[in-house]
C-alpha cells in the first residue's frame, strides 16, 4: 500500500509536537512562520512554544538562551531567512558556543531551493548548503520525502549540538515507502549500477530517479543515492560504493561551483584517492526573477529533467571515449 | 556577600589597577573600555547582586551574568582570579601562548557564560536565557553588561522588544553608558538620545546611575533584582572611557589608544 505524500515540515512538527506531552525539555521557537500542525503544539503547549515575530537574528539568540539552560530547542523559518538573515548569531551563539557548551538547537528551514517557486530569490535558497556546511559544528540534514524528514526527529532529539534541517515547501512524492533510511549511514542506495552513481539530495534526489530511468532505457547502467546528511555521512562505506564507478553525478538545488555538495564530494573523491570522473548538475549562473513552473525554472538554470538527462548522457558517452 | 562601602571602593580600586597592569603586560587588550565597567562588576560580584560559585562556574543555582561588551570586560580577569575562578597567576599570562585569557574574552574562561567581543549578541542571548529560567520555575536572574555604542546593533532591539513582550522581570540590562565607540562619541554616530526615554518606550523599568559611584551601582542593583513588576530591567550607568588615566578619560578615540607604558607606570606607582 502506498503512503499519502506529505509535507516534511508537518510530519516533523506532528512527532514534536506528540513528544512535547512526553517531554518537558522541548521547547518550539518560530520567526512568524506556520502551519496547521504549529497549531497544535501553540495551542496545547504554550509555554513552550514561542513565536519571536519577523526577527530572524533574535530567534537565533533566543534559541541559544533556551538551549544554554537545558532546553532542545527547534526554532522554526522560511530558509534562507533562518540562514542568512542570522547568519553571525548562528556562528557565534550556535556553532561556536556549542564547542564549549552543549546545546541542542535545531534550525528548521523550509523552501529549501526552489520550493517557493512564484516568490523569486529572495524567499528561494540556493546557498544555504554551502554555508551551514562551512560551519564546524554543525549538522546539515536535507531530507528528500516526509518519511525521511520526520525520521530526523529521533535524531534531533537524541544528538546534541546545532543542526540545520533543509527541507522542501512542497509536498515531494514518498521515497521511502519501506521506511525511513538508516541515520547512522547518512546516505541511501536506491539503486546500484555499473556506470555512472547520480548522488543527489533533497528534491533532486526526484530528479534523479526520473532521469534515470530514461538512462536505463537508452541501456546505461546507473546508480542512485540520496545524501541526506551531508555533513556526517558513514565516508568508509560511500567510498566503498562509489569506488565501482567510472563517473559520479552530484545532483543539487543549489548553485553550482559555490561550494556545495558538488565542492564537498569533489573534496571527498580526491582526499580518498578515487578515480572517478565527475559531473555537477547544480543551478547554473546567478539570481533570476522569470516565472513559471518549478520543472521551468529548472530547466532555465541546468537541473530540469531535460537538461540533467542530456547532460548525464553526454558524461557518460564521455566516460567511454 | 556583606561587604561595607569602604570595601567596596576599595575592591574597585585594586581591580583599576589591576587592569591597568594586565593592560601593561597585554597592550593587546581594550583598556579604555575596560575601565568605564569596574565599578559595575564590582557591584555585581562583590555588591551581593549576584549569586555564583567559583568552584562551579555553570551551577544550577547560579544567577546568570552574560558579559556582552568583551572586548571592554578586562577588568573581570583579575575579578574572577579574586574571586577564586582561576589562579591570581594566570594574570601574568594574558594574550601569552597557552593562557585561557586573551585580547577578547572566550567562553573558556571560568565566568564567562557566552561568546563575546563580537557585538550585539548578549543581550537576545540572555533575553532566551531569562524565558528559559521562567519556563523551568526558576527563581534566578540573568544580568547582561553591555556597551552603549554596541546597542547600534539591531539585534539588540529585537529582544529588546521581545524581554517586555514576554514580561521578562528576571532580565537585568546593564548598559555602559560611556557614550564613545571606536571612532568618536556615539552622540556624533548614531546618537541613542536617551537610553532610559528609549528602554522605557519599549517597556522597560529604568534607572539612572553614576556608574563610577561603586554603591551607588550596588543600591541600584539591589533594588532593580528585588523590583520584579512584569516588567524587563535596565540600569543606565553613565560612565567615562579610560576612566582615572589622563590623556585617555573620555577622549573620543580612547577605544584604541594605548597609554604609555610609564604613564601606567606612573599612576600604579601613585596609587600604591
Amino acid at each position: 500500500m502506498s503512503i499519502k505524500p506529505l509535507a516534511m515540515r508537518d510530519v516533523l512538527l506532528d512527532r514534536i509536537w506528540k513528544a512535547m506531552a512526553e517531554d518537558q525539555k522541548i521547547f518550539f521557537a518560530s520567526a512568524d512562520f506556520g502551519s496547521p500542525v504549529l497549531d497544535k503544539i501553540r495551542a496545547d503547549f504554550p509555554d513552550r512554544f514561542v513565536n519571536v515575530g519577523i526577527a530572524e537574528q533574535n530567534l537565533i539568540n533566543i534559541s541559544a538562551g533556551l538551549a544554554l539552560e537545558g532546553y532542545t530547542v527547534f526554532a522554526y523559518a522560511i530558509a534562507p531567512f533562518i540562514t542568512m538573515r542570522c547568519y553571525e548569531q548562528i556562528r557565534v551563539s550556535l556553532a561556536l558556543l556549542s564547542e564549549v557548551r552543549p546545546m541542542n538547537v535545531n534550525l528548521i528551514g523550509v523552501g529549501a531551493g526552489y520550493s517557493y517557486v512564484v516568490s523569486g530569490p529572495t524567499h528561494q535558497c540556493y546557498e544555504d548548503i554551502t554555508l551551514m556546511r562551512a560551519l564546524p559544528n554543525f549538522r546539515v540534514l536535507s531530507p528528500s520525502d516526509h518519511v525521511s524528514a520526520g525520521a530526523l526527529f529521533d535524531r534531533c532529539v537524541s544528538t546534541k549540538g546545532p543542526k540545520y534541517l533543509r527541507f522542501d515547501a512542497q509536498v515531494l512524492p514518498v521515497v521511502y515507502e519501506n521506511g525511513a533510511p538508516d541515520l547512522d549511514v547518512g546516505f541511501h542506495i536506491h539503486s546500484t549500477g555499473k556506470d555512472v552513481c547520480l548522488i543527489a539530495t533533497g528534491y533532486m534526489l526526484h530528479t534523479a530517479l526520473n532521469v534515470a530511468e530514461s538512462l536505463t532505457a537508452a541501456g546505461h547502467s546507473v546508480g542512485i543515492i540520496d545524501l541526506f546528511d551531508i555533513s556526517n555521512f558513514a565516508a568508509d562505506q560511500l567510498q566503498a560504493v562509489l569506488s565501482s564507478y567510472a563517473g559520479i553525478v552530484t545532483l543539487e538545488e543549489g548553485f553550482r561551483g559555490r561550494g556545495g555538495v558538488d565542492a564537498m564530494l569533489f573534496e571527498f573523491i580526491a582526499r580518498r584517492g578515487l578515480s572517478a570522473r565527475m559531473l555537477n548538475i547544480g543551478v547554473e549562473g546567478g539570481y533570476r526573477f522569470e516565472l513559471g513552473s518549478r520543472e521551468e525554472l529548472h530547466e532555465q538554470v541546468g537541473i530540469g529533467p531535460q537538461s540533467v538527462l542530456h547532460s548525464v548522457t553526454t558524461f557518460v558517452q564521455s566516460l567511454s571515449d | 556577600m556583606n561587604i561595607s562601602p569602604i570595601d567596596l571602593r576599595e575592591k574597585a580600586h585594586w581591580v583599576w589597577k589591576e587592569t591597568l597592569a594586565v593592560h601593561r603586560r597585554a597592550p593587546e587588550t581594550r583598556l579604555a573600555s575596560s575601565l568605564s565597567s569596574i565599578e559595575i562588576f564590582v557591584a555585581l560580584y562583590y555588591g551581593g547582586v549576584l549569586r555564583f560559585d567559583p568552584a562551579q562556574p555553570l551551577a544550577e543555582h547560579r544567577d546568570r551574568c552574560v558579559i556582552s561588551k568583551g572586548h571592554g570586560s578586562i577588568c573581570m580577569y583579575p575579578i574572577l582570579a579574586d574571586l577564586g575562578y582561576f589562579p591570581l597567576d594566570e594574570l601574568q599570562r594574558v594574550c601569552q601562548t597557552g593562557s585561557f585569557l586573551g585580547g577578547i574574552p572566550d567562553p573558556v574562561i571560568p565566568g564567562y557564560e557566552t561568546v563575546n567581543g563580537s557585538l550585539g549578541h548578549g543581550v537576545g542571548v540572555a533575553t532566551g536565557m531569562a524565558l528559559g529560567l521562567k519556563c523551568k520555575g526558576s527563581d534566578r536572574s540573568v544580568f547582561v553588561v553591555s556597551g552603549d555604542g554596541e546597542l547600534h546593533e539591531g539585534a539588540n532591539w529585537e529582544a529588546i522588544m521581545f524581554a517586555s513582550q514576554h514580561k521578562l522581570d528576571n532580565l537585568h540590562l546593564i548598559i555602559d553608558d560611556n557614550r564613545i565607540s571606536m571612532l568618536g562619541y556615539t552622540d556624533d554616530i548614531v546618537s541613542h538620545g536617551s537610553l532610559s526615554a528609549r528602554l522605557s518606550a519599549f517597556g522597560w523599568d529604568c534607572l539612572e546611575v553614576d556608574g563610577h559611584d561603586v554603591t551607588a551601582v550596588q543600591a541600584a542593583l539591589l533594588k532593580m533584582k528585588e523590583n520584579c513588576t512584569g516588567k524587563p530591567k535596565a540600569l543606565i550607568a553613565r560612565t567615562l572611557k579610560g576612566h582615572g588615566v589622563p590623556g585617555l578619560e573620555n577622549a573620543p578615540l580612547s577605544h584604541i589608544m594605548n597609554p604609555k607604558p610609564e604613564l601606567i607606570d606612573s599612576l600604579l606607582e601613585q596609587n600604591t
